[in-house]
């Protein structure tokens, strides 16, 4: 009984049990099938690349990766989400195709300005909004969500506006490699890990992850102490805003168009989801990157098995919306209280039948 | 003492107001050719804009309690998705219907507001998977489009004209056309004046001002504050489901992409009318000026012809954005003073 | 219960994890009286307040109040208004953005026959309450268009109209000057005229005198007597909220540490000041000294200590850091000077909770370092445990997070962070409140060990002895500026005591 609580304990206790959940799912769907019961984790070269139900979610999941990797800073310091960061998404690729399809043109073969141009100026554009949404958070002090819902409407309507409510097509093979494949490994998964491997060594080497949990859970002590929690606090967004911008680069070369009315919709709850089934408290506070990979990696295995179910990526939100209310509610206060009184009960329950 | 000052929130709805008269003004001037002063255009605003009235007043009261409500826009499609698949296949007559959307809608609040009140979750996130939520059962209720032509009361209700006795003008052709209303401005109207008195008369409409004033004041002084945040979350998805229906008669259809940004509209018109994010400052009929400055945004873009509709949304969030800032401006302002 | 008493509280106790806030803490108020409640930091005023208003669960003792045959028990504090018992607190719990009328009428508004809010009977109301009061205001408009006083007095106001019996004013005054402080007497003697019993936090002596009728006070959680109001003059109140037994570690300062005025400036302060918090300040300290810092809890204080630090921005003067003038904007501008602060309130401003007990220990020196140069791991673990060992700080493990340890170890590892930042200018803001005898005489003992090795410190504390024990020489402050200075030579209890009570002292 009391290891069960320690299990249950553990920080990454429920991303890896929500994970294992959805395997174990797929297994048994798998097996109601008629297909192999492993059939989920079977890796396969066919037409030269990997194959796989496992590599599409590692493929598929970059996006929502990398913008966790944001979300989670965010979150840990200023107790608030980074909704814009779908649209920033959309915004980079309104951007960035822009630029290398030249203004007004919709159908290109051929850059209009060199390749890393065109990724340099989206992803500036993504860290301009990161700038825009920390400095209404930390210099304003205005709620992060509202002021994250100012470019939630605006970035979208801009990255339109840059492409001239038109669908860009970048047909350029080095363009859609991002989004492609490199030798037989899915490109996106290679930029997932390197986003992944930057920002474990930026935490491992600098004191950012100190500084940003301090400040997310005492501002005045951290003060004190010689923090300032309001740079502090435009950095994360900034770095958010980038994420987003690399999180817009795939998917943006994944379908080598500007499709910005399409591009990051609905991103922003994945990340905040993979925020908070990873673990950590949409509160601010400690946070644990692992966790939140792990759980943005799990939404997307469930959304590759409602698809494989016969969902429709429309409809998936209805259950996404069902988990994160489940966890808020797990997580909050009033419920904790209600648990913690129905173990002292059940306890006592047990005194009084011994005595 | 006792001079009569202006304070910092009647200036906020004073800049609204001239904004909004200056806007239109200014319309009128350049577009004057286009037709832009027939009493028509204004019109035509409000009834574009009945069901974004509807839901601006629901959000109101949940912005004056200091929360906020962005599952509305969702929530406006389902119900035109309910209306019109009910309608088209399941051949439900509209009434039934209608009564039906009001139910979900009184229910929706009470699973958010319950979230939020008792089991004390950030309203935004609540509000954001509810609106994931609304989305995505719109979905699940059809994927496709689907108008609304076979029921003959709901159709006959969207063609009502309410015709004014005034303000008619001759056309190019010579035949009058007499300025109108529709059903959805009426009831739009009515709701806004049904808030308005129970924010201002009743128990619950005053208990909700002083929550957003100081949460822990308004509980010392003995109020149910959570019976209160419970009952705003209801009543803006309820007034949200009167919206949806009004949405629908305009639009006389349902799509999964219908009404996206609503919330957005929703929010803008509340700050831009004078409601404080931080809650207990506001009031509708300031939110009914933001819905017409909105309104007369995208109605000069179209009028304009060559701006494409997206600029409707930038313009409003840098007013959104502006409003906001001296929103915390006028915040700290007073924080200094004492 | 005797007659024209109104409220007995008796035998009160109550811990609170690790410390005992009350013991066996008694109260008693005469109908038609204003008694004043006074007592230091801790000493468990407000424990008392909170325990009388159902805030609190106390657990030991008996509560009576005049109308109820057996003692009270109060739930909340609606129970307690219901009851008779209304509390008007320091910050003003009404809501700004509501009328006047409102705020004295929400939530038992007069109704209209269809059950809508009777707008001008409430008004009307609301008028004939003010007119009784003799209140000039106009009750339709917004709370927030008057004063803080007024503000106050309608709190009070509203109060009153619930039929209370007893009405508690928990530091009314705090944030109001003179003439607005004049008229709350008024009110409150227009109260008392009407047989109200009023119970009056303050931590200004003035006031006490100018107003009350009876002083209640308390130290370290015990009633130390209830007192005519002319039985106390000043002196002796100061003394009886100070105490003055000496615990058994009498002397631990060397006879004659030398004058350190020969040793060079490390700070010099020149009119110094903050608006609202503390009076423009002249202030030197050297090598090696040890300035205390006293006068009552409100005095200036902290604040005082906070502007130098920069936790509050100076607005005023010139600060001269070791000879070179200097502008501090932030903290880390007075970190990077070689200081640091000792925050007094230790939750709120000083231990960061979920963080472990090395992460708060490295904590202002990696703000130091900047967030590029982190400590290696090695390193951190170093440190930390260098300063558990080295100040006994008692935790599970280094990695146990600060919120899990008791008050004097959590103190222990703040002072542990700014020791890790070898600083030259330390300042304690009552570094030994809330903690066991042994720890705070550890804590002055590694005050003086300190200023052996050449540091400066400012210490402040609430307890005369403590400060008799460490310091070189004492700043006195009082009512938000420092009005004087005691040299080594004429500290003793009596004089501090004098200091801080001020005015006319043989009152």
């Amino acid at each position: 009984m009391s290891s069960l609580k320690k299990i249950t304990q553990k920080r990454l206790f429920l991303p890896i049990f929500s994970m294992i959940l959805v395997m174990l799912i797929n297994v048994i769907y798998d097996m109601a099938c008629g297909n192999a019961p492993l059939t989920f984790f079977t890796v396969t070269i066919k037409n030269g690349v990997l194959y796989g139900r496992l590599i599409d979610i590692f493929n598929r999941g970059t996006e929502a990766a990398i913008l966790a990797i944001g979300m989670t800073l965010v979150v840990s310091s200023s107790a608030g989400t980074d909704i814009s960061v779908g649209s920033v998404m959309s915004l980079y690729g309104g951007m960035c195709c822009m630029l290398l399809a030249g203004y007004g043109n919709t159908n290109v073969s051929n850059y209009a300005v060199p390749l890393i141009i065109g990724i340099g100026a989206g992803l500036l554009t993504a860290c301009v909004c990161g700038l825009f949404n920390g400095f209404l958070v930390a210099y304003m002090n205005i709620q992060p969500m509202v002021a994250t819902l100012i470019l939630w409407s605006a970035g979208r309507a801009i990255g339109l506006l840059l492409c001239n409510s038109q669908i860009v097509y970048v047909r350029v093979p080095s363009f859609q490699k991002i989004g492609g494949y490199v030798g037989f490994i899915p490109t996106p998964i290679l930029i997932a890990a390197a986003c992944i491997l930057v920002a474990s060594l930026v935490l491992k080497f600098t004191a950012l992850g100190t500084y940003i949990q301090s400040v997310g859970i005492n501002k005045k002590a951290s003060r004190i102490a010689g923090f300032n929690s309001a740079k502090i606090i435009l950095l994360c967004y900034v770095i958010c805003g980038l994420c987003a911008g690399l999180a817009g680069m795939v998917a943006t070369s994944r379908i080598y168009s500007a499709d910005t009315n399409n591009i990051g919709l609905n991103m922003e709850l994945d990340a905040i989801l993979a925020v908070a089934l990873g673990g950590n408290s949409l509160g601010g506070g400690k946070f644990n990157l692992a966790g939140s990979l792990i759980g943005a990696y799990t939404i997307q295995a469930i959304d590759t098995t409602l698809l494989a179910l016969g969902v429709s990526t429309a409809q998936s939100p209805v259950f996404k919306a069902i988990v994160v209310i489940l966890i808020v509610v797990i997580q909050s206060e009033p419920a904790k209280d209600f648990f913690k009184k129905l173990g002292k009960k059940k306890e006592m329950a047990k005194g009084a039948a011994q005595a | 003492m006792k001079k009569t000052k202006i304070n910092s929130n009647s200036l906020l709805l004073l800049i609204t107001v001239v904004l909004f008269v200056v806007m239109y003004a200014g319309g009128c001037i350049i577009y004057s050719s286009k037709g832009f002063t027939h009493l028509q255009t204004f019109l035509n605003i409000l009834i574009n804009n009945a069901g974004l009235i509807c839901v601006a007043s629901g959000m109101t009261c949940v912005m004056l309690t200091g929360g906020i409500d962005i599952s509305v826009g969702s929530l406006v499609a389902m119900d035109c998705m309910i209306l019109a698949v009910g309608i088209e296949q399941w051949g439900w007559s509209s009434p039934v219907l209608m009564v039906l959307i009001l139910v979900i809608g009184v229910v929706f609040g009470l699973v958010q507001g319950f979230c939020i009140a008792y089991l004390d979750i950030q309203p935004f996130i609540v509000t954001m998977a509810g609106m994931f939520f609304a989305r995505g059962m719109t979905a699940v209720i059809c994927r496709n489009q689907v108008s609304i032509v076979s029921d003959k009361i709901f159709t006959t209700l969207a063609g009502l004209k309410i015709e004014l006795p005034f303000g008619g003008y001759m056309n190019k052709k010579g035949i009058l056309q007499v300025p109108y209303l529709r059903i959805t401005v009426i009831v739009a109207l009515i709701v806004v004046i049904l808030v308005y008195l129970m924010l201002k008369y009743t128990k619950f409409g005053r208990s909700i001002y002083a929550i957003g004033g100081n949460q822990q004041s308004a509980t010392l002084m003995g109020l149910n504050v959570k019976k209160t945040k419970l009952k705003a979350y209801v009543l803006s998805s309820f007034l949200t489901s009167i919206g949806g229906i009004c949405y629908c008669l305009n639009t006389m259809a349902g799509t999964t992409q219908q009404a996206t940004g609503l919330e957005m509209n929703a929010i803008s018109s509340s700050v831009i009318g004078g409601t404080l994010l931080t809650g207990g400052v506001g009031n509708v009929f300031g939110s009914l000026v933001g819905v017409l400055i909105n309104g007369t945004i995208s109605s000069l873009v179209k009028t304009n012809g060559k701006l494409i509709s997206s600029w409707s949304n930038i313009i409003t969030a840098i007013l959104l954005c502006f409003f906001i800032i001296l929103q915390s401006v006028f915040a700290k302002i007073k924080d200094s003073k004492k | 219960m005797e007659a024209g008493v109104v409220l007995k509280m008796q035998g009160i106790c109550m811990t609170f994890p690790g410390v005992k806030a009350l013991d066996h803490a008694c109260l008693t108020l005469k109908k038609g009286e204003i008694r004043a409640l006074m007592g230091e930091n801790g000493a468990g005023k407000s424990t008392l307040i909170k325990c009388l208003t159902g805030v609190n669960k106390f657990e030991a003792g008996e509560i009576y109040l005049e109308g109820f045959n057996g003692p009270i028990v109060n739930k909340d504090t609606m129970d307690a208004q219901n009851k008779g018992i209304a509390t008007v607190y320091q910050e003003v719990n009404l809501c700004p953005n509501l009328s006047v009328a409102e705020n004295l009428y929400i939530g038992r508004e007069p109704l209209t026959k269809i059950g809508t809010v009777n707008r001008k009977a409430m008004n009307r109301q609301a008028e004939e309450l003010m007119k009784e009061l003799e209140l000039d205001i106009d009750v339709t408009r917004n709370l927030e268009d008057y004063s803080l006083a007024l503000q106050q007095m309608i709190a009070i106001a509203r109060a009153v109209d619930m039929d209370s019996k007893v009405l508690i004013l928990d530091e009314p005054t705090s944030s109001l000057d003179d003439r607005e402080v004049e008229k709350l007497f008024t009110m409150m003697r227009r109260l008392k005229a009407k047989g109200v019993g009023i119970i009056f936090v303050t931590h200004f002596l003035e006031q006490v005198y100018a107003v009350c009728d009876g002083i209640t006070v308390l130290r370290n959680g015990q009633l130390v007597g209830e007192y005519n109001i002319e039985e106390l003059p000043r002196v002796k109140l100061v003394a009886a909220m100070m105490g003055k037994d000496f615990d058994d570690l009498a002397s631990i300062k060397q006879e004659g540490s030398g004058d350190k005025r020969k040793e060079p400036l490390v700070i010099e302060a020149k009119g110094l000041g903050h608006a609202g918090t503390i009076r423009p300040f002249d202030l030197d300290i050297h090598k090696g000294e040890v300035i205390g810092l006293t006068g009552l809890l409100g005095s200036g204080r902290s604040e005082l200590a906070r502007v130098i630090y920069g936790a509050d921005r100076a607005q005023t003067g010139t600060l001269k850091v070791k000879g070179k003038e200097v502008k501090i904007k932030n903290p880390i501008d007075a970190m990077n000077l070689g200081m640091g602060l000792l925050p007094d309130d230790r939750k709120a401003e000083g231990i960061i909770g979920d963080l472990s007990v090395r992460e708060n220990i490295i904590l202002a020196l990696q703000a130091k370092a900047g967030i590029l140069k982190r400590i290696p791991m090695a390193k951190q673990i170093e440190i930390a445990d260098k300063y558990i060992e080295m100040l006994q700080i008692k935790t599970a493990s280094r990695e146990t997070l600060i919120k899990q340890l008791s008050g004097g170890n959590q103190q222990k590892v703040i002072l542990a962070r700014w020791l890790a930042t070898d600083p030259e200018f330390l300042i304690l803001d009552e570094p030994t409140r809330g903690i066991d005898i042994g720890t705070k005489t550890e804590i002055q003992k590694l005050v003086l060990k300190l200023a052996a090795e050449g540091k400066s410190l400012i210490f402040i504390s609430s307890e005369i002895e403590e400060m008799l024990r460490t310091c070189n020489r004492m700043a006195v402050l009082r009512d938000g500026a420092k009005v004087g200075e005691i040299e080594e030579a004429d500290m003793n209890q009596m004089s501090v005591m004098k200091a801080i009570a001020g005015g006319d002292s043989n009152e």
